[in-house]
């Protein structure tokens, strides 16, 4: 077995063109999730659009939710949001069942 | 290699209609699909009720398989399909778009002469992406990793072998879950440049602590009197211990917040402990009696709001 050791980084503050290459998505799906909300980049126009390192679990998440279950964008962007939601009822009841 | 019955799997009769197939796939779908369901089974689940699927929507699949049979009986635990089970179907290539292994099974059977090196050779090598799995502590001071990679590998004479790799992976410290690290030319191999290797952090269970983005919540047990009194306690974090100051008269339940205690970075988060009120137990003469004298002299009715 050949041994590499390379130099990582953390990925953060991508491009439109980054994220749909780091997700394997179209600009136009990518497009659709900002303009439904579920991902929230900065900058005015797609092509100064910069997105959080988070965006690329997200926008992975949308695209297998829409590829495994056909749920359309409107659909996925409710998904994620009662996702969130349930997650964080989640981590509450944890507290509160705690040994 | 262990039979997989489809049937069973979607739940479904071995002789159901195309349209209740298609029912049963997508109401497994849902309820596994590993994005919704946080179980630790339903990934697996997922692969099966997609194999299931695959084949068992296609007229062709769905004779070749049935006529494996059913699953062997108790004690044979090995499955071998019988020779030439297939003659007389040729399959078309590929399965799964989704380059996911099913399982041996689902391989062995339906997935033989699909091309392993994908559309390898054109152009620019593909990405891949994987997971790593960090503990909360390797979080505040990076975490060294050695990952085996499987890539194929386009020989000169145009086969393709399956070679393995171990690569050292860094994961800085300061990472939260969901975050990606990238390395830089590890995915596979294509004509120009390699592909990259994407691996999305997440974090192991704590016994202590829970994450939500950079803040890390825990429960912090304190005595009745501590509560009672206030004043410091000395508590552990990830980055080593800090002093807390406890209000007088706290309530079990109450949240504190220790700023910049989080998962390090750019912006830190923060911890918030939540205070639950532990009582010592009334087990030696000594201990009773102090618990008596309170109960004698504290006016105290824990039920008051209770009504009634």
């Amino acid at each position: 077995m050949k041994k590499t050791t390379l130099h990582s980084d953390v990925v953060d503050m991508l491009t439109l063109e980054d994220l749909c290459r780091f997700c394997d998505a179209d600009e136009a799906w990518v497009i659709e999730l900002v303009e439904h909300g579920v991902l929230d980049p900065i900058g005015g126009t797609s092509s100064n659009w910069r997105f959080f390192g988070a965006s690329i679990r997200r926008a992975k998440k949308a695209r297998r939710l829409n590829r495994d279950l056909g749920v359309n964008t409107a659909g996925v962007a409710l998904v994620l949001d009662l996702l969130d939601e349930r997650d964080a009822v989640v981590r509450r009841l944890a507290q509160y069942e705690a040994p | 290699m262990e039979f997989k019955d489809y049937y069973k799997v979607l739940g479904v009769a071995r002789d159901a209609g195309a349209d209740e197939i298609k029912k049963a796939f997508r109401k497994a779908a849902r309820k596994y699909h590993p994005d919704i369901n946080t179980g630790a089974e339903a990934e697996a689940k997922f692969k099966d009720v997609n194999a299931a699927y695959e084949v068992l929507k296609d007229s062709e699949r769905r004779a070749a398989y049935d006529q494996l049979g059913q699953e062997p009986p108790r004690g044979q635990w090995r499955y071998q399909p019988p020779p030439d089970w297939d003659s007389g179907f040729s399959f078309s290539q590929g399965g799964p778009q989704q380059d996911a292994a099913y399982s041996d099974f689902f391989e062995t059977l339906f997935r033989r002469g699909a091309d392993p090196a994908g559309g390898m050779g054109a152009g620019r090598g593909a990405d891949s992406h994987g997971r790593i799995e960090i503990t909360i502590e390797e979080a505040f001071t990076g975490a060294k990793r050695m990952l085996s990679v499987r890539s194929p590998v386009l020989g000169p004479d145009g086969s393709v072998t399956l070679t393995e790799r171990a690569v050292a992976v860094n994961v800085p410290k300061g990472v939260s879950e969901g975050q990606h690290i990238r390395l830089v030319g590890q995915g596979a191999a294509g004509e120009g440049a390699a592909g990259d290797l994407f691996l999305e952090v997440s974090f192991a269970p704590h016994p202590v602590y829970r994450p939500d983005g950079k803040d890390l919540y825990l429960d912090l047990p304190v005595a009745p009197w501590e509560a009672a009194l206030g004043g410091h306690v000395k508590m552990p974090t990830p980055d080593g211990k800090v002093d807390l100051r406890i209000p007088t008269n706290a309530r079990a339940g109450q949240k504190l917040r220790l700023k910049g205690k989080g998962l390090p970075g750019h912006l830190s988060g923060d911890i918030y402990a939540t205070l639950k009120i532990v009582n010592p137990k009334a087990d030696t003469a000594e201990t009773r009696a102090f618990f008596e004298k309170m109960a004698q002299e504290m006016p105290f009715d824990p039920r008051a709001n209770l009504g009634g």
